[in-house]
């Protein structure tokens, strides 16, 4: 079928060319689409080594570099209490000396390959990724097996990672929309949430964390059965299969599954309130709205994807219609749900001028609240388009690649998940949309954070009578000003 | 490992009108990049109007003689395109990418807005823009750590006058100032087809995509050619040092110096110099100052390319307890040593081979900013020839470890150089 739709297409481009060639453009009618070009996705192979750490491989041969991931499922969500900021620190240490290399010697072995080596923790999971020219991969693997595997955690490194990411939180103060991002989570799940705390951890923590600590939760994490490795490249199989056995296939340090942490439930806000942070003589409001939202495992997924890209996900969506293209008031504003293992938060955003913030407010209320309506057909229909006819582009590099098997593996998305993607969005009604609506945005009991300069915001605000207003200091955002020890 | 050998095979043509076309297949994935660049950017304006070529940028996607306001962005997106522009000081670019079977709309289009822009433009537009694009300033300027800093060193490097002095997002009066008829202007004396060129790249047959070019840009007027900008030569006779405040935690060094423009000799020196200071762990002055010291968070160095003068610039930022004084006096230490002996020859390996296999990186995405379709118009406006990714390539290798220390020694005087410090509000 696809194969059919995709000669008849090339057969009607090419007829349109030849009439037209000779006669001005009819500039009456924006050109209509052809059909769809042939979806092909590329074909993921699936294998194990030795030891079962099981293996994803893409390959894609247009250009001679190979992206490597060793990915580990777990991540900041998964830092005990306590100890938050404990998987960011310990997978950042793991770069800074491992097996007999320092950390200026394995800098010095990949730089020098031409390579980029790097890792990383997200909410859900910790990676080490490795980009490098094909002809270097050989070079290159060792040193990331020894990075992933064998790390030393050696205690001056440590010392020095702990100054500079005291010094990042330190800095973090300066930045408005870190600080408005920063408030809303901790406004919505609270300091003992591990979604209420940065992924950095706190000053109180990072302050107390030691080599034992980094060990203890490399120890419990990084192990075969918690751990797959993606190849997307140029590179074949039979080929590439060798050289990860013999850098990866006899790591048997750590048997058995990962111990996981369960997230507490959080509450829904039971009411609209607004939280003002004050950043004196700021130029713009950072303005953060919404509440919890859902997990990745939504039943919702799609049709939240549709009804987001309305609100708030694309260009011409009604918030940054609103609130950039008819009033000026900001220079963009939109929304987004982050999904996550456990719910994530929901919000609509944007920096908007000082002296319309009240305005601009109103005007994110009339947005969220006129999402909760039908959806004209032709808007409905763009937005489903919009998601869906982009979705091919998403897979051209391998970095896309690699990002798109990562997350099939975190969220155990099905088999069928990528190829069914452009139907299932397709599939979206507009009672769908309504019903998401209605369940994901709940205006009344939405959490408005507004970081900005109170003196000459809070008047505004206060008038718009949309809840009562407490104010947050910075201090209750990121805790005391960190001290750095020198 | 050999030089990588990359090659980018292209058609190119020019129509009647003057416009210059690139072609470029490219089927991996089933999308198209229709990417324009326009010869113009901010170094054109005129004193009382800074600003202005990106405030018209922003104009460019507000319709035009066909296309009703707000239907540029909704009939791409209904058909699952993205699209975007951006302005510099000698350029302004523009793409569209969208799935291989609504090429023409793209075409469509982008042949409007050059052709028949005016018919749809009004006041009311130019106001609305205004705002938005104030509203830009006040997000990556005003409101952002560091930002009126960023302003304040291209005023330092570049006299009053010169096209460089101010900043491509321009001066708040010289926004309010613009009006509609500077637009009309503008769009008569630097938006015709001859002061700009096209690439078509991703999945396309060639023939029909040059079939559709012609039909759909042939109609657009030519316009009176642009004289090229002549430039009078720029040198720093001294150490221009300022201090400014900003709402920060931490102060922040910047050294400045100006260098030899894009692709001219030394200019790709100067980029393995920046390297070798600032690039990875082991560079010299990350080393020193961030890694063994520990007396800053950060610091980074780069050539900062451009058509007419580029800048070398370094920027620091201490830690707390530590001063910009502390990071200077390391950092002149580096640069005179890097100036009075020659890098090893495991420096000068290990920067050309992170430079080659960046440019294997830089094939891997068609559209966008930076895509392939980005770079053929870049090498195009720079060199008169698309496929000059080997001859770029071919500037570093060659060098040897006596020319990237001749470079730091003739472009990095201590003594003629920007010293522009940022310190916390209210500290002392």
């Amino acid at each position: 079928m696809m194969t059919r739709r995709f000669v008849l297409a090339t057969a009607l481009a090419g007829l349109t060319a030849v009439l037209s060639a000779q006669q001005a453009p009819d500039r009456t009618h924006p050109p209509q689409p052809g059909p769809p070009p042939a979806l092909t996705l590329p074909t993921i192979q699936k294998r194990q080594l030795s030891n079962g750490l099981p293996v994803w491989m893409v390959e894609m041969h247009k250009v001679p570099v190979v992206q490597v991931n060793l990915l580990v499922f777990s991540g900041t969500a998964d830092d005990p209490a306590g100890k938050f900021g404990v998987a960011s620190l310990t997978t950042a240490m793991l770069e800074e000396g491992a097996g007999a290399r320092s950390a200026l010697e394995i800098a010095d072995a990949v730089d020098f390959l031409g390579a980029d080596l790097g890792a990383g923790t997200s909410i859900d999971a910790s990676a080490v990724r490795l980009h490098v020219p094909v002809a270097r991969l050989a070079g290159a693997l060792p040193i990331m097996a020894d990075v992933a595997l064998r790390p030393t955690f050696p205690k001056d490194e440590l010392e020095r990672l702990r100054r500079e990411r005291l010094t990042n939180l330190l800095q973090a103060r300066d930045d408005p929309p870190t600080i408005a991002a920063l408030a809303f989570s901790r406004i919505l799940y609270g300091p003992a949430h591990r979604y209420g705390t940065a992924m950095l951890g706190t000053g109180a923590t990072i302050a107390a964390f030691t080599p034992d600590d980094l060990r203890a939760f490399y120890a419990a994490t990084f192990r075969p059965a918690n751990t797959a490795l993606l190849v997307v490249g140029d590179v074949a199989p039979d080929h590439v299969m060798p050289l990860l056995e013999s850098s990866f296939g006899s790591w048997t340090a750590q048997t058995g599954a990962a111990a996981h942490a369960t997230l507490p439930a959080a509450p829904e806000p039971a009411r609209r309130e607004i939280y003002l942070v004050d950043k004196p003589d700021a130029a713009q409001s950072q303005v953060r709205i919404g509440w919890i939202g859902v997990p990745r495992s939504t039943p919702d997924y799609f049709p939240i994807q549709v009804m987001n890209t309305i609100l708030g996900g694309s260009f011409s969506s009604r918030l940054n219609m609103n609130l950039r293209e008819k009033h000026g008031y900001a220079y963009g504003a939109g929304s987004g749900f982050d999904m996550r293992a456990s719910a994530g938060p929901f919000a609509a955003s944007a920096g908007v001028q000082t002296d319309k913030t009240a305005e601009s407010l109103k005007e994110f209320f009339n947005e969220l609240n006129g999402i909760l309506q039908p959806i004209p057909p032709d808007e409905l229909a763009r937005a489903k388009n919009y998601v869906a006819l982009r979705f091919p582009g998403g897979f051209e590099t391998t970095g896309d690649i690699s990002r798109k098997l990562e997350d099939a593996l975190v969220y155990h998305l099905p088999d069928t998940y990528f190829s069914q993607y452009v139907q299932s969005i397709q599939a979206v009604t507009a009672a769908d949309v309504q019903r998401v609506a209605q369940k994901y945005i709940q205006p009344g009991r939405f959490v408005v954070v507004v970081v900005g300069d109170r003196k000459k915001i809070e008047p505004g605000i206060r008038a718009l009578n949309l809840g009562p207003i407490k104010i947050v200091t910075i201090d209750e955002v990121f805790g005391p000003a960190p001290s750095i020890p020198q | 490992m050999a030089a990588p050998k990359i090659e980018v095979k292209y058609t190119q043509f020019t129509l009647p009108n003057g416009l210059r076309v690139i072609l470029h297949e490219d089927h991996s994935v089933p999308m198209v990049s229709v990417n324009m660049w326009y010869h113009v950017g901010s170094a054109r304006e005129r004193t009382g109007r800074t600003g202005f070529a990106h405030l018209f940028e922003h104009l460019m996607f507000m319709g035009s003689g066909h296309v009703q306001p707000g239907q540029f962005d909704e009939w791409l997106e209904a058909a699952g395109g993205d699209n975007n522009g951006s302005t510099e000081n000698d350029r302004t670019n523009y793409w569209i990418n969208v799935p291989s079977n609504s090429l023409e709309l793209a075409l469509f289009l982008e042949s409007d807005r050059m052709g028949y822009l005016l018919d749809t433009m009004t006041p009311k537009t130019v106001d609305a823009q205004r705002d938005v694009v104030k509203n830009e300033r006040r997000q990556s300027y005003e409101n952002r750590p560091y930002g009126q800093a960023d302003i304040t060193l291209g005023e330092l490097l570049y006299p009053e006058g010169h096209p460089y002095h101010w900043p491509v997002i321009g001066y708040m009066p010289d926004l309010t100032a613009a009006s509609y008829d500077d637009v009309v202007t503008f769009f008569k004396t630097y938006y015709a087809p001859g002061n700009a060129s096209l690439v078509v790249a991703g999945d396309i047959e060639t023939e029909t995509a040059r079939t559709l070019v012609e039909r759909w840009f042939g109609d657009v007027k030519p316009g009176a050619p642009v004289e090229p900008m002549t430039m009078p030569g720029v040198a720093l006779a001294g150490v221009q040092k300022k201090t400014v405040t900003d709402k920060v935690q931490l102060p922040r060094l910047s050294l400045a110096w100006l260098t030899p423009p894009h692709l001219a000799p030394a200019d790709a020196a100067l980029d393995i110099v920046a390297d070798m200071l600032a690039g990875g762990k082991n560079s010299r002055l990350y080393k020193r100052l961030v890694y063994d010291m520990q007396i800053a968070q950060s610091v980074s160095a780069g050539q900062n390319s451009q058509a007419l003068s580029s800048y070398f610039l370094i920027e620091a930022t201490p830690r707390p307890g530590h001063t910009v004084e502390e990071l200077q006096k390391v950092i002149d230490e580096e640069i005179a040593r890097l100036q009075n002996d020659a890098p090893s020859q495991h420096e000068m390996e290990r920067s050309f081979n992170q430079i080659e296999a960046s440019f294997y990186n830089r094939m891997e995405r068609v559209g966008g900013f930076g895509g392939k379709a980005d770079q053929l118009n870049a090498y195009y406006t720079q060199t008169g020839d698309p496929d000059w990714f080997n001859e770029d390539l071919g500037r570093y290798r060659p060098l040897s470890a006596t020319d990237v220390q001749a470079a730091a020694a003739q472009y990095l005087p201590l003594g003629r150089r920007v010293e522009l410090v940022v310190m916390p509000e209210g500290s002392k």
